[in-house]
């Protein structure tokens, strides 16, 4: 087990030394910085996606992308977005923080969090080199439904499952470590009860994760076997049905939503506390709001197909009980609320993000209210509202919550504070951006205009045309972020190991930069310390 | 340095080859897999035959993957680096990994009770579905098992009272037979131990060769495939993932074999041989199920 030591690795190539690190290293810190790395750049290959798209919508008629491959980038968008941005950022996220916020020297199997990570990007290249395949890149849009995906998908679907196979692999993997990491690895005295959220909320992804991802593995497992080996699980005329893809999907779906924000959950509520200078407020009640929203998200998939078809009896079941996410959800915003109220606030960048994130999640949240409502649900379904819906709870949601983290810990991570001015100008743009973008496609949503498609009717133009600008200005924005990580990395202002002044956690008693093994004893959590 | 750690100590193991070895064989397995199946299929004709043989060196890079990585473990716990808790964190990964084969295999399950009750009968025209089966099929009779499909192919079904049986017994009484050598494991009875596991692993190959018996009296007198619909879909997707786990198991065991006859292992350190056995439980309950569902009723 020597071969890799550190004083080996001197030796040899500068250059090999590097892959050697990267390659094999079983450092958490480490591999939560590839896998944010990984991240950003495919949140960026996806968001360019995303460009093209709105190039395309800026004005009614065909101008820039033909249908063909409108649909092929409208499918790698979705794909890459939820699979390979929000995903591996929390992943990166609770590599880097979940070992120091409960005093642990590493993840619990560290060798599996770099098999982990590695299978990432080979299942990335797989799925990225659809596009340059004879009959085109999968063209169903991300659910992939059946027919489109088993009778009339493209030659590459065939890639595209094996790449999710491997994906499915990563996360399960990943997940597995995670939990088994939070059950085994916690310092002595760190009850269940006395974990920052940002590890519970964690807890209970990977638990997510662990349930449906095998479900996933399945759904294409079958879709293959359709395609290629004549079994009829989606086919009518072998006694299977094409609405049982859907429900096998949105099995995995709708908990795969709660694992794209649950996490940015946990981290509003590490940093409202901070710069609201007081303690979370209603922590038990956060920590069964989590579990409650876990729960019921097992039972509310069928709120994705209204318009398939389904019993009325099922219907009316999902409509309540997706309505009754309400109740936890709207815990966590007033709590949220309850610990800014009459706290000595401060507006830093980190703050501001998780500000924006409380407002304008909780505008997702209520347009989900208006789509659980199955006879509303009818006229909105597959509509621009739809689309708004879920961009405002992933991009303000997960995305603002991603960047709160990066913005709140990177002083942790590399040493230095970032520009808080260039940090604000971020914020402010990004939000009147984001709001630039998706607001108005609430409009052209409940005018009826049909999502999934490169052209569209002369009176949804004037809208298009803002949420094109405001995407365009979205984009760039990023590139600001970038920037300001790259330069907060390469250099700037010492952070100290408090770095702000109202943090708590363990985090926050090591140095910065963190040293590359920390907690290699575990820190004692005394009886009085409470989160 | 080789020495890191003193056990009680959480062990961090230094870098490592194996993982990223692990990674580029699935993607090998998974990119030869795609073109294999392209360039066999008339339905895509792909030109170029190297898929074939990708797939196979990346299933072969796996299986290097795993002994090297297994190894270093093993190695690892005979030289005293596995402490309390990390032998917890290996117990914990293995019953998780094993929840999510519950959930693998529950989709399947799914998939064969949703045919059954309801896109079968939906298609027969059951609940308000009328039109679908009279603008349809309307000649479509609903049966389970389905002896005719709506797209008119035939075939008929499996019974449970024959070979299938027999393998329940089989089955079952290897999961006993294992208990036993583990019982034997626990009280240091070495020779016993080495028996009752040797039988489990008969067993566990008697029944995968009587699978083998059973698919072909399917494929020849029954006119079963997984082209025969949903009955057949189903039959052979469950029974053959079942039957793969059962080919992962048998070979767990007979690693096991092999180090037991090694000297590994003492009455209270011997978490690979649970580990193994959790799994075959876990592939008998399975079969418990499948036996219920989808030969009996």
């Amino acid at each position: 087990m020597d071969t890799h030591s550190e004083s080996n690795s001197k030796t040899r190539h500068p250059l090999l030394a590097f892959a050697a690190r990267w390659l094999l290293t079983t450092n958490h810190k480490e591999i939560g910085t590839l896998y944010l790395c990984l991240s950003f750049l495919l949140f960026f290959i996806a968001g360019s996606m995303a460009m093209f798209m709105r190039l395309e919508l800026f004005e009614p008629g065909i101008q820039f992308v033909d249908p063909l491959h409108y649909n092929q980038i409208l499918t790698l968008h979705g794909l890459i977005m939820v699979f390979g941005a929000v995903m591996p950022a929390f992943v990166g996220l609770a590599n880097w923080l979940i070992p120091m916020m409960i005093g642990a020297p590493d993840m619990a199997l560290p060798r599996l969090n770099n098999f982990s990570f590695w299978i990432l990007p080979f299942a990335f290249a797989l799925l990225l080199s659809t596009l340059f395949m004879e009959g085109g890149a999968p063209n169903f849009g991300w659910t992939f439904y059946a027919p489109l995906s088993t009778t009339y998908g493209p030659p590459s679907t065939d890639f595209f499952i094996l790449g999710v196979h491997m994906m499915g692999i990563s996360s399960i993997l990943g997940a597995i470590n995670i939990i088994v990491t939070i059950v085994n690895m916690r310092a002595p005295g760190m009850t269940y009860m006395k974990m920052p959220m940002f590890v519970w909320t964690w807890l209970i992804t990977a638990f997510l994760l662990i349930m449906v991802m095998p479900v996933l593995a399945g759904v294409v497992t079958m879709m293959l076997t359709d395609r290629h080996f004549g079994t009829s699980f989606f086919e009518a005329a072998g006694g299977g049905d094409p609405v049982l893809f859907q429900h096998i999907f949105w099995f995995f779906g709708h908990p795969e939503v709660y694992i794209m924000i649950l996490p940015g959950f946990g981290i509003a509520s590490q940093i409202i506390p901070t710069f609201a200078r007081k303690k979370l407020f209603g922590y038990h009640s956060m920590v069964y709001a989590t579990l409650a929203i876990a729960v019921l998200s097992f039972v509310v998939w069928g709120h994705h197909m209204f318009t398939t078809g389904m019993p009325l009896f099922a219907q009316l079941f999902i409509m309540y009980a997706t309505m009754l996410i309400a109740v936890p959800t709207g815990v966590k915003v007033f709590n949220w609320v309850a610990t800014m109220w009459r706290g000595s606030m401060t507006f830093e960048t980190p703050m501001l993000f998780a500000i924006g994130f409380v407002m304008m999640f909780t505008i997702g949240g209520f347009s989900g209210l208006m789509l659980a409502l199955v006879p509303a649900d009818f006229q909105y379904h597959d509509t621009y509202f739809v689309v708004a819906h879920f961009h405002y709870v992933l991009y303000p949601g997960a995305i603002f919550g991603t960047m709160a983290a990066v913005y709140y810990w990177l002083p942790k991570w590399c040493g230095h504070m970032y520009d808080e001015r260039l940090g604000k100008i971020h914020f402010w743009v990004a939000t009147f951006a984001v709001n630039l973008t998706f607001f108005p496609m609430h409009f052209t949503g409940l005018a009826g205009m049909p999502r999934r498609i490169p052209d569209y009717s002369l009176q949804f133009a004037d809208f298009n045309m803002v949420s094109s600008i405001g995407a365009g200005l979205l984009g760039l924005t990023q590139i600001l972020f970038l920037y300001i990580v790259v330069k907060t990395i390469r250099g700037g202002e010492k952070a100290t190991a408090q770095v702000w002044e109202g943090a708590e956690g363990l985090e926050w008693t090591i140095p910065s930069p963190a040293p590359l093994h920390t907690f290699a004893t575990p820190p004692v959590i005394a009886d009085g310390d409470h989160p | 340095m080789s020495q890191i750690n003193e056990t009680p100590r959480y062990y961090v193991p230094h870098s490592s080859i194996w993982p990223i070895a692990g990674s580029i064989a699935l993607f090998l397995t998974a990119f030869g897999a795609a073109n294999f199946i392209h360039q066999s299929t008339d339905k895509v004709a792909a030109e170029g035959n190297f898929g074939g043989p990708i797939f196979f060196i990346g299933l072969a890079s796996i299986i290097f993957m795993m002994f090297g990585w297994f190894g270093t473990v093993i190695r690892e716990s005979l030289d005293g680096m596995v402490s309390e808790q990390l032998d917890r964190s290996y117990r914990m990964g293995m019953t998780w990994f094993i929840i999510s084969e519950v959930m693998f295999f529950t989709v399947f399950f799914g998939a064969l009770f949703y045919a059954r009750a309801i896109s079968v009968p939906w298609l027969a025209g059951a609940g308000n579905n009328l039109q679908t089966h009279l603008l349809l099929w309307p000649d479509f009779a609903e049966t389970w098992p389905l002896f005719r499909t709506p797209g008119g192919t035939m075939n008929e079904s499996m019974g449970p009272w024959g070979l299938p049986f027999i393998n329940t017994i089989i089955l079952v009484s290897s999961s006993i037979t294992l208990t036993f050598a583990h019982w034997a494991l626990k009280k240091s009875k070495r020779v016993a131990l080495g028996l009752w596991l040797s039988l489990t692993v008969v067993l566990g190959s008697v029944f995968l060769c009587l699978q083998v018996v059973e698919y072909m009296h399917a494929f020849d007198e029954l006119g079963l495939s997984l082209g025969s619909g949903i009955y057949g879909s189903t039959f052979f997707m469950l029974t053959g993932f079942h039957g793969l786990h059962v080919t992962l198991g048998t070979i767990m065991l007979i690693v096991m074999l092999l180090r037991v006859f090694r000297g590994h292992f003492t009455a209270d350190k011997h978490f690979a041989f649970e580990a193994t056995s959790w799994y075959w439980h876990f592939v008998d309950v399975v079969w418990v199920f499948l036996f219920t569902f989808v030969y009996w009723f």
